[in-house]
């Protein structure tokens, strides 16, 4: 039975480039577990990216999303697209792991496409996507993936961070939300350049759609584009209205690219890579646990120092701070 | 080239549901007792061939496929994933069964590529430890 | 129950806490009970003991008498005492013929009525030449693939006089054609048919897990075979509301009878809805439950089972008639509960287990053979699990008192605190949008999966015994071997050349046509499809042509996300 031993990951880089699909899942998983010998590897892949429309797909949770992703899996596949997925699902913060089953309504679908979809757990990273969330993402771009497709639970705060590495974000929200419209919706107003209601031949999906026009009057959307995100509803399992999404989805890409927005956005997600880079490194190298962390953190606790003058000697900056 | 010293990979596990078969009480609690050790599961659904899982397990990058088989076709059904996984350049994955196999078949299985078979009255312990064995002793990959 | 006035049970209370002051105080004191609290297998919390005072707020209508609303003592008046519970022992491998032939050894043996187990290609609607049904022609059971298979497996059976059971599911309605057309050859009298169609396709999604078609697409053939199977053959039981398989995946007692009950109630709905009057099918409504391994547990589940149902039959649905409110029920033993280690001890398992479905008031049962879910039932466990049922019907005397528990405080007070159980689970599925919506979505299975789970890890620390295999553990024990149905190369050469014979000498055309017809008849939701499909069964059509007719129509089913 022949095992394999640890390629190196600048060997995969070529393979990754070439559309290799073992060569892009490895290299995911180097990217996933912060191998210091993959950075070049990452590096180089990072510039090779770029090409790529990223699509973000997020809701709450029964919206639908996976069974929206399949559809346009499908879809897309057949206009002759090399679809790639990355599906996010939080990872349990007792043990560390994760069930991620995204995959059970896309398993068809992506072994009779040239579709790539690869599940990824959160990894108790707090507070938007992760960097490997990202990553992943510019290997599949890299490979020649276009358009990329990331769905990632909508719940809070990473609901909203998905717009930092998405182009094109679509909100999915199930049918008959009535009265709790106004309070899950707030932030994902804001974020959304393409709303749908799921299930489309459901009769209280009309009402969504209403509601939500109703809320985007009221201004719920800040001055963040010159595009007015419409509301639209699908029906995955029929096919129902999937072109006009897609038609729309479209339609925004060439309004970015039109506009000269797609270049503030791309702008605005390296700053967002740059310093959700540097929180993860931090927060990687200044663990619980970490010498150097502890130390500060006696002194702090201990009020012998503050939390200001712990950051900076862990940074390295070591300059006092004066009253 | 050597590994790297340190490496924050969970141990990725897809669990599969093979053939005609529509037992998946098991499989789904399977896919709990590995998630609670800590490992990232990927379940794949009833009804599913050889061809998808393989397909999946290469996606996915993952150490292992767990096939919990309780209808009896496991003969045929491991040999064709063995095959799969030999002619998509997957045979680094690890494959373990499960569920209603008679010991006669062992070698069967075996031959088509299962390394380990887990008994149906296993402990959790059991099972995690066969999957973390198996990867520990590869290595990382 | 106010059998006692209020003063009376004002005493029993005050004479209980004395007695815990005195006499169960120093009890404990010298020795603590082993648990620190008493629990039902499905959670309600049991008492150290029970009195009068505990079932004081029991109406004495909730109780009623056998055979009478709410039927909570028993389905009939004389139950047993006018006819015992049918032996049904489940037979089915192979050819037609091999059931054929197990059918008539287990006659010989005393079974009074016959169950038949279908391959899985059968099961999910595919023919015997199907690229899927690989290594699974005729392995789990019988293989049916056109009307003559039927015509075989039941020769030299009178379907006039001996009932029939058929476990099957999304492809019932074509069975069930392929049956009636048969017995019509025959020149049987219709309406004297007598057995069961499991067909219970909610239970299929949430447990079972034997599917084809999208879920509202199959509780539409539902309400058509119940309603054609009304009108044509009035003695079968179109359909068999199952919880045995709930159980099976995890479900506990309150769960099995809540979400059969909330299935029952989309069914009614959907059946109501095309214009059929409640009592116009309901008594052919039959029930389908195990029995597991909490003894008491079982026996207030299938009492509130009753209860709950002629409840909904006459509150909820406004039926009219005593049958449309009279659950009758199936059962069979728990196979779940069944081990390799020392499998001989599966024996008394299963023979407490039949004993509870007894004391429950059950109308026929199959009892597992004690190698069961593991090994393929051999002709002498079949025997030893019949026997089990007869020593139970013949030599304890149980039979000659009805509902011989009832009245007790502790059987009463569960059952009713059962009862609250699940009416609360009734009224959540209501409230989130009815059973059908929920099955959609997922929500049944995952509290099913989370059930499951619990019950793997008390058993892996050991808190649920099973001896043998985590207490009194022996290593020298013996350990029966898995033994599975073996793939039967000649079996599926029989049929594949029979399916091809057939293919030959019919009008192929006419069933092309009759294909057509049906795939158009499914487009919309008002014909029911029996008629065309007694039709297609008489031309020859195979199964596999019917079903996939309607899948190219209705498209397949998805499963929800629900590890």
């Amino acid at each position: 039975m022949k095992r394999a031993g640890y390629r190196p990951s600048l060997e995969l880089v070529p393979e990754v480039l070439a559309g290799s699909r073992a060569a892009i899942a490895r290299m995911i998983s180097r990217a996933e577990g912060g191998y210091a010998e993959a950075a070049e590897a990452l590096a180089a892949i990072y510039k090779s990216a770029g090409k790529a429309h990223i699509i973000g797909i997020t809701g709450v949770p029964g919206a639908g999303k996976s069974t929206l992703v399949a559809a346009l899996i499908k879809s897309l596949s057949l206009e002759g697209h090399k679809v790639g997925v990355v599906a996010v699902d939080p990872s349990s913060p007792f043990s560390g792991g994760a069930i991620l089953g995204d995959r059970i309504r896309m398993n068809e679908v992506a072994q009779a496409s040239q579709a790539f979809v690869r599940s990824m757990a959160t990894r108790g990273h707090l507070g938007g996507l992760a960097p490997a969330t990202l990553q992943a993402v510019d290997i599949l771009d890299a490979a020649g993936y276009s358009p990329i497709i990331i769905e990632s639970v909508g719940v809070g705060q990473d609901e909203v961070e998905i717009v930092k590495a998405a182009h094109t974000v679509v909100v999915l929200s199930p049918p008959g939300l009535g009265d709790d419209i106004q309070a899950i919706k707030a932030g994902i107003l804001e974020i959304a350049d393409i709303h749908v209601v799921s299930k489309a031949d459901k009769p209280e999906a009309a009402a969504t759609v209403a509601a939500l026009k109703g809320m985007l009057k009221l201004g719920g959307s800040a001055a963040r584009s010159t595009w007015s995100p419409p509301v639209l509803t699908v029906s995955a399992l029929s096919g129902q209205h999937l072109d006009s999404l897609k038609a729309t989805i479209r339609q925004h890409w060439s309004h970015l690219k039109s506009t000269g927005e797609l270049a503030v956005r791309q702008r605005d997600f390296c700053r967002t890579r740059i310093f959700n880079m540097a929180r993860h490194l931090f927060q990687e190298q200044f663990h619980e646990g970490a010498e150097d962390f502890e130390r500060q953190l006696e002194a702090v606790v201990s009020r012998e120092s503050d939390p200001l003058t712990a950051a900076n000697v862990l940074l390295g900056w070591n300059e006092e701070r004066h009253s | 080239m050597t590994e790297p010293a340190q490496s924050t990979n969970n141990i990725r596990v897809l669990v599969a549901k093979l053939g005609l078969d529509g037992h998946d009480r098991g499989a789904k609690v399977v896919a709990r007792i590995l998630r609670d050790a800590g490992m990232e599961v990927i379940y794949t659904g009833l009804y599913k061939t050889p061809l998808q899982v393989v397909s999946a397990a290469i996606e996915e990058d993952v150490d292992v496929i767990g096939v919990s088989l309780l209808s009896g076709a496991h003969v045929p059904l491991f040999k064709e994933l063995g095959k799969c996984l030999r002619e998509q350049g997957a045979e680094h994955i690890f494959v373990v069964a499960g569920g209603v196999i008679p010991e006669e078949d062992y070698q069967a299985l075996r031959d088509s590529g299962v390394d380990a078979i887990i008994p149906q009255e296993a402990r959790a312990e059991l099972i995690v430890t066969a999957i973390t064995e198996l990867v520990k002793a590869r290595g990382r990959i | 129950m106010s059998l006692f006035s209020q003063e009376e049970l004002a005493n029993i209370r005050r004479s209980q806490a004395e007695w815990e002051a005195k006499e169960l105080a120093a009890a404990l004191k010298a020795r603590p009970e082993e648990q620190a609290a008493y629990q039902a297998e499905c959670g309600i919390p049991l008492q150290r003991v029970y009195t009068a005072a505990d079932v004081g707020h029991i109406p004495a209508e909730e109780l009623g008498f056998p055979g009478a609303y709410p039927f909570t003592r028993g389905a009939y008046p004389t139950m047993y005492r006018g006819r015992p519970w049918t032996i049904r022992q489940v037979a089915g491998f192979g050819n037609p013929e091999a059931t054929n032939r197990r059918y008539k050894y287990m006659i010989e043996a005393g079974q009074t009525g016959l169950s038949t187990d279908f391959d899985l290609p059968t099961l999910l609607g595919l023919d015997s030449d199907d690229p899927m049904a690989f290594g699974e022609v005729g392995r789990v059971g019988v293989a049916i693939d056109t009307i003559e298979d039927i015509d075989r497996l039941f020769d030299g059976i009178d379907l006039e006089k001996i009932s029939v059971s058929l476990t099957i599911n999304p492809s019932a309605w074509v069975i069930y054609a392929m049956f009636v057309a048969v017995a019509e050859q025959r020149g049987c009298d219709l309406k004297k048919l007598a057995g069961t169609l499991q067909a219970d396709p909610l239970k299929e999604y949430v447990a079972q897990k034997e599917w084809i078609y999208p879920v509202e697409r199959a509780v539409r053939l539902l309400r058509d075979l119940i309603m054609h199977s009304t009108r044509l053959t009035p003695k079968m039981n179109p359909i068999s509301l199952s919880g045995y398989h709930l159980s099976d995946v995890g479900g506990n007692a309150v769960q099995e009878i809540a979400f059969t009950m909330a299935f029952t109630i989309a069914y009614c709905e959907a059946v109501m809805a095309a214009g059929m009057d409640i009592d116009e099918f309901a008594p052919r409504l039959s029930f389908f439950f195990i029995s597991h391994q909490d003894f008491f547990e079982q026996i207030c589940k299938f009492r509130a089972a009753r209860r709950v149902y002629a409840k909904i039959m006459s509150q909820r649905f406004k039926a009219k008639k005593p049958e449309s409110m009279r659950l009758r029920v199936h059962v069979q033993t728990a196979a779940m509960s069944l081990t390799k280690v020392e499998h001989h001890n599966n024996l008394m398992r299963t023979a407490i287990q039949a004993l509870g479905a007894v004391l429950g008031g059950c109308q026929s049962m199959h009892t597992n053979g004690l190698d069961e879910a593991f090994a393929i039932p051999t002709e002498e466990a079949m025997k030893l699990a019949i026997r089990t049922q007869q020593i139970i019907r013949d030599e304890i005397n149980v039979t000659s008192v009805i509902d011989p528990l009832g009245g007790s405080y502790f059987v009463e007070k569960l059952t009713w605190d059962m009862e609250q159980e699940i009416w609360k689970v009734l009224g959540e599925v209501d409230e989130l949008g009815g059973a059908v919506k929920l099955v959609v979505d997922g929500w049944f299975q995952r509290k099913l999966a989370d059930s499951a789970y619990e019950i793997f890890k008390k058993i892996d620390t050991g808190e649920k015994v099973s001896v043998g295999v985590n207490r009194y553990v022996d290593e020298q024990s013996t350990r029966a071997k898995v033994e599975i149905h073996p793939y039967d190369d000649e079996c599926t050469q029989l049929q594949v050349s029979r399916l091809q014979a057939v293919r030959a000498k019919r009008d192929s055309q006419r069933v092309r046509t009759l294909l057509e017809e049906l795939k158009q008849q499914a487009r919309t939701d008002d014909v029911n499809l029996l008629p065309k499909t007694i039709e297609l069964a008489k031309a020859r059509a195979t199964l596999g042509e019917i079903c996939g007719a309607l899948r190219e129509v209705w498209g397949p089913y998805e499963e929800p996300i629900a590890v």
